[in-house]
């Protein structure tokens, strides 16, 4: 199964690529055959219900889950034969709910990125520094280098681990559902920023309009298989919304660039929740 | 005033050009600047004063107790011992300070370093301010080996006791990792598997004692349970400070490692650390580091616990600073608190332990009432 290297997606061997991945959690199939390439230097969204795998599939891409079958390559080298500071420094992984009990500050937190460029017992080097420096400036968050964890607020505590994600200085950015928990200016704000990184994002989302406005492309999973892929525009529409979340909806284009806006309408089958 | 302004400037406009510069690398020289780290970092000499702090208190040490020994004493006690000249003192005198006053603190420095950076670690490794030297068991594991050589037989001397500390210790220790491997590895489960594993060997500890020892056994007993640096001899100091310094050796290579573990042991792999090695291998050294010093001293409580504490709220939570200032700051502490349990109801010795915790409870109370107010 995972030896076929028939590929129909994405095309090259460059980058971070799932290539038929399945995994079980429990005895249940999480992630059944999913394939994802990301186009480099494109922000693709990851859409679907509670439960569908897009946690899951985000922890095989950062190589913290190994796909029970199917493999996750980088460059062409399945993970599990990349050494794990060298993929740390191309994949750096933004969690849903990052919390600390340890004390601290925004540039401690930011630093943490730079671990693995670092050898044991060796002082931080003036690249390290500047990495720092230039993470914390592309995430607005200068002014704040001193400001302790606990004292930020949601959106700027999701901005630091952006920042320290920069500090990695990764060309592939994974995100689980950065907005949770975000009032709606910092849910923009924050796609955003992402969206103007220009490096590899996958970045799964509840959103589907703000998936709509930032990203480039969408995966939508549906029970851990692949429903839809594609180019915002061809993916998003009320079929699609109808059958993965039972939800009526309008897609229109009201925008001059044609991204589609979800109105919604009620649920299809007249519930309070689909069936998962 | 002007000047920080004129500072606060630089910074606004360097932060514009590296914004500029973001989309196409850094393309531009800009003027390094470093960034600092954390704001209530102490200044660097701040090791060196540990350091100068730790060599004072010993040599106060030696002149404390029922013998009058002045510091000069103290030093020409030791010239002498290494080859110098004669010290000028009588035998009795000299004997009480190379073969009482200098081993036993050396050994206290040495178990109050060890048992700081035991903390230190333990409690990032397994992201919990209340886990210690002894969350995974090893102490009382350790008490009940050497209450078995003590209450059981096997001969009594204290070398045997120390055997049995140490085998005890590791027993409890192989239990744990078992355990919390079988209950699913996570850090959590390792922390309730060494609850658990200190429950049973406590209560094992109880049972001999309570079946088989006779009253004086028992306060002999009581006396190692607490903590006592009484037994301390030359073999005890060296053999603790060569594992101290292996232990050293490794946890300060894991310096950033650990950092790594701020936010979890996911965030801890994404960064390129791999978890399950690391977990082991820093285990493994404070257990076993640990173990020797609960063998040559008993168990001493809460240094382990409030010790790295106060040096993070000092110092920030970096490990590169925190484990050597942590190991200076708990071998000052144990050397002053071993001092007071044997000068303060002087002839009689109170055990260490003792006076760790009247001092450490206080502490342990500011810890929980922080964590309390941090949520």
């Amino acid at each position: 199964m995972s030896g076929t290297s028939a590929s129909s997606t994405g095309g090259a061997g460059t980058g971070l690529r799932a290539d038929r991945v399945s995994r079980t959690a429990g005895g249940a199939l999480v992630l059944d055959g999913v394939t994802l390439a990301p186009r480099p230097g494109t922000l693709t969204g990851l859409l679907g219900p509670n439960g569908s795998g897009k946690s899951t599939l985000l922890r095989l891409l950062a190589g913290v889950l190994a796909p029970d079958a199917g493999v996750v390559t980088l460059d062409g080298d399945p993970l599990g034969s990349v050494p794990r500071r060298a993929l740390a420094r191309r994949v750096a992984v933004v969690e849903q709910h990052a919390d600390t009990q340890v004390d601290l500050t925004v540039a401690d937190a930011v630093r943490l990125g730079r671990i693995p460029h670092r050898r044991a017992w060796s002082p931080a080097t003036a690249a390290d520094e500047e990495a720092v420096r230039s993470a914390l400036a592309r995430t607005g968050l200068s002014g704040l280098a001193h400001r302790t964890w606990r004292t930020l607020s949601g959106g700027e505590r999701q901005r630091v681990q952006i920042a320290r994600a920069l500090a990695q200085e990764p060309r592939e950015l994974l995100l689980d559902e950065p907005t949770n928990h975000l009032d709606i200016q910092h849910q923009l704000d924050l796609l955003a920023l992402v969206s103007g990184l220009r490096l590899t994002c996958v970045v799964a989302l509840h959103d589907l309009n703000l998936a709509a406005m930032h990203c480039d492309h969408l995966v939508v999973l549906r029970e851990g298989r692949v429903v839809a892929a594609g180019p915002v525009r061809d993916v998003l529409t009320e079929r699609l919304v109808a059958d993965v979340y039972g939800v009526r909806a309008t897609v229109t284009r009201p925008g001059p660039d044609g991204r589609p806006h979800v109105r919604f309408l009620g649920t299809a089958r007249g519930e309070a929740a689909p069936a998962e | 005033m002007t000047e920080t302004g004129t500072a606060d400037r630089t910074a606004d406009e360097t932060i514009a050009g590296a914004e500029g510069a973001a989309g196409d690398g850094a393309g531009r020289k800009r003027p390094a600047r470093p960034v600092r780290l954390s704001a209530r970092a102490l200044p660097p000499v701040a090791g060196a004063a540990g350091a100068v702090l730790l060599c004072v208190s010993v040599a106060l040490a030696l002149t404390l107790g029922p013998a009058d020994i002045r510091v000069a004493d103290a030093w020409s006690v030791v010239v002498s011992r290494l080859g110098g000249a004669p010290s000028g003192l009588s035998a009795l005198r000299e004997g009480i300070v190379w073969d009482l006053r200098l081993p036993r603190t050396l050994l206290a420095a040495v178990c109050g370093a060890g048992l700081a950076v035991c903390g230190a670690v333990m409690q990032s490794l397994l992201r919990n301010p209340l886990a210690d030297p002894f969350v995974l068991g090893v102490s009382s594991g350790a008490s009940t080996g050497a209450v078995v050589v003590v209450v059981l037989g096997a001969g009594g001397g204290l070398v045997s006791v120390t055997g049995g500390a140490f085998l005890g210790a590791v027993c409890s220790f192989a239990l744990v990792l078992l355990l919390s491997h079988t209950l699913g590895g996570s850090t959590d489960r390792v922390v309730l598997a060494g609850v658990a594993a200190m429950q049973l060997f406590s209560a094992l500890t109880s049972f001999v004692v309570m079946t088989a020892a006779d009253a004086e056994t028992t306060r002999g007993v009581l006396f190692w349970l607490l903590g006592s640096l009484s037994g301390a001899d030359w073999t005890d100091a060296g053999v603790c400070a060569a594992v101290l310094a292996g232990a050293l050796l490794v946890c300060g290579g894991h310096a950033r490692t650990l950092d790594a573990f701020a936010f979890g042991e996911d965030a801890a792999a994404t960064l390129g650390v791999s978890v399950a090695r690391t977990r082991l291998v820093l285990l493994t050294v404070t257990a076993l580091l640990t173990a020797v010093l609960v063998s040559s001293a008993g168990a001493i409580g809460f240094v382990g616990l409030v010790l790295p504490h106060a040096v993070r709220a000092l110092a920030g939570p970096g490990h590169a600073r925190l484990l050597p200032l942590a190991a200076l700051a708990g071998a000052v502490f144990l050397v002053w608190a071993d001092t007071l349990a044997r000068t303060v109801l002087d002839p009689q010795e109170v055990p260490v332990g003792v006076v760790t915790s009247l001092i450490g409870v206080p502490a342990f109370v500011l810890v929980l009432y922080r964590t309390r107010s941090g949520r």
